[in-house]
């Protein structure tokens, strides 16, 4: 097999990869950015856990 | 801080926040040490410059039956001791240990083609690795679509618990069938039959893996927590809404 060909292997196994873990690291940012604007959007429109509001 | 304290979601939010930075960073140092040496090793004699997948690949496979393991300790966690960051932890790998066995075949096809000449045969190893991937999905499909978060995470359990028999399955098939795949070669009697020009490269990024591994479940744990309070803050919502309607 020649070097092109399996470079061809080796570049799509590198990019594949490379691919999935930014969808995953890209998921884990999105959902807690997520989590995080509805949680503000909740406390601004007064509903906590007590802690937060023995806390305030 | 003992480590019992991190039993406590609010003190282990407290512990991720400042633990993952550091995490991170050393992740992507170790990946550009192990990135750097993946490419500058040498190629195998007999399998060429494709033996640069094995750096993805092995690691992958390791990941990929690290998660269910995981998985395995949260779920007696859940069913036995019923403690909340148990199932928190099992349902953040899910998704990651879902994603390594994908890589782990996906690489592994693409390694077989130039070294077996096929991408895929029923052998007993890419099968039984297969049927680990299929019960990845399965579990995020009971964590998914149960209406009830706790009967979901005991069903989610309960199927973590009967898959943990598929590990020894993947592990041994090598040895307890006849298989196209290699017997193992790092992790064996007599030590590695691996370069250390070669052996280095992938221990280094079986270690960047791992380390993103753990970087991903913690921030996902985290991410969990939170969509827990955010669904119990809603529920507190409406039962105060209903509460003051006259």
């Amino acid at each position: 097999m020649s070097f092109a060909q399996e470079a061809g292997f080796i570049v799509a196994a590198y990019a594949i990869t490379a691919f999935v873990v930014a969808a995953l690291i890209a998921w884990v940012v999105l959902d807690h950015s997520a989590q995080r604007r509805i949680l503000d959007d909740l406390a601004e429109r007064g509903v906590s856990r007590r802690s937060q509001r023995s806390e305030g | 801080m003992a480590v019992i304290d991190l039993a406590n979601p609010t003190r282990f939010l407290r512990f991720v926040e400042r633990v993952l930075p550091w995490l991170a960073l050393l992740t992507l140092l170790v990946f550009a040490i192990g990135l750097y040496r993946a490419v500058n090793a040498p190629d195998d004699y007999q399998q060429g410059a494709t033996v640069k997948i094995m750096f993805l690949h092995v690691p992958a496979a390791w990941l990929g039956m690290l998660g269910w393991a995981l998985m395995s300790i949260a779920a007696l966690g859940t069913l036995v001791w019923r403690h909340p960051l148990a199932d928190v932890a099992g349902k953040a790998a899910a998704p990651i240990g879902a994603a390594f066995t994908l890589i782990c075949l996906i690489t592994g096809s693409l390694w077989g083609r130039p070294t077996w000449g096929t991408y895929w045969v029923w052998d007993a190893r890419l099968t039984s690795v297969l049927v680990l991937f299929l019960l990845y999905l399965g579990v995020l499909a009971l964590y998914w679509t149960a209406e009830d978060p706790g009967r979901g995470a005991r069903a989610a359990a309960v199927l973590t618990l009967v898959g943990a028999i598929n590990l020894p399955i993947i592990k041994f098939s090598v040895d307890w069938w006849n298989t196209l795949h290699q017997p193992a070669s790092i992790l064996r009697m007599g030590g590695s039959a691996i370069d250390s020009s070669i052996l280095w490269p992938l221990l280094i990024m079986a270690l960047a893996f791992t380390l993103l591994f753990f970087t991903l479940h913690l921030a996902a744990m985290r991410n969990e927590i939170l969509r827990r309070r955010v669904r119990a803050l809603r529920l507190m919502q409406a039962q105060q809404f209903a509460e003051a309607r006259p």
